[in-house]
């Protein structure tokens, strides 16, 4: 559940919570792929995965987003979020067990908001950045 | 060379209803254990009309109507050369169960890389709810190898 965050509690290279999730599975990419109307076969289908050129099953880019708006609304309430970007900067495959980060990089003010901006990632178990970018929060 | 016309295009509209038992299995998907996600009583304790859409359920609702596919299709590209490169959220309000959310995309950008071997594709969509009252916008960016 989110906490009670307030913007005077922040400094600029704080860490908010990390997050450490269980490593992706058939299962799961299978859920995904119908909760998220994502149907590709290269996350699905071992042949199918092959014949596009890829080792395997590789997991959706947007699950691994996912996990990172996890770490973000267990942080804060959702609506405290005003924006969320992201690269895509590696693929996670089964088995990849990725954790989610976030610093803050800077503190502002804006439309009468007190605004955080923080610089986020999900990485795999070998520290290789899957996907990275950025969120705001406005905060009380 | 790709079809520099399709710039600034504009999709027909798509919606969807956003359906209580479709936002808990996306939340059960990511691995969510926040009552305010599974549990109706708990998101109405949070503020919240239903269960609340997760932050990067807008997306979803623009694949829910094939969107990121209709540039590709435009241009003649096979899917499996295409990958997504990045994703952008600007939130304005909640999207919660019950709303119905209809969403227009465009064609903002498209430009190459690496000599024509990689074209990148952006496009933006706003997501409007029942009251006509605009919830998130997307930025999407597609890239495609060539050759």
């Amino acid at each position: 559940m989110a906490q009670d965050v307030r913007f005077a509690d922040l400094e600029v290279g704080h860490s908010i919570p990390e997050m450490g999730m269980p490593p992706f599975g058939p299962v799961q990419l299978a859920l995904f792929a119908a909760a998220s109307a994502d149907h590709n076969p290269i996350h699905l289908d071992e042949q199918a995965a092959r014949a596009g050129g890829l080792p395997g099953v590789i997991a959706h880019g947007m699950l691994s987003m996912a996990l990172l708006g996890r770490m973000l609304t267990g942080w804060v309430p959702q609506r405290c979020i005003r924006q969320f970007s992201i690269r895509f900067t590696a693929m996670a495959v089964p088995g990849d067990a990725l954790t989610c980060k976030g610093v803050v990089i800077a503190k502002r003010d804006a439309d009468g908001e007190r605004l955080v901006d923080l610089e986020i990632h999900a990485e795999n178990q070998r520290g290789e950045r899957v996907v990275a970018g950025q969120a705001t929060v406005a905060l009380p | 060379m790709f079809d520099q016309a399709l710039v600034g295009k504009e999709y027909p509209c798509f919606a969807m209803e956003v359906e209580k038992g479709r936002l808990r299995l996306f939340a059960q998907a990511i691995g969510e254990t926040d009552p305010v996600y599974l549990d109706e009583q708990a998101a109405r304790a949070a503020g919240y009309r239903s269960l609340p859409a997760p932050p990067t359920f807008p997306f979803t609702i623009a694949m829910e109507a094939n969107q990121p596919l209709l540039v590709l299709d435009d241009l003649g590209v096979d899917k499996t050369r295409s990958v997504h490169g990045e994703q952008s959220f600007t939130y304005y309000r909640d999207i919660c169960a019950g709303d119905t959310i209809t969403g227009r995309q465009r064609v903002a950008e498209m430009f190459e890389k690496k000599g024509g071997a990689l074209l990148f594709i952006t496009t933006e969509t706003r997501l409007t709810n029942q009251n006509d009252e605009p919830v998130c916008d997307l930025r999407t960016v597609i890239v495609v190898r060539n050759g």
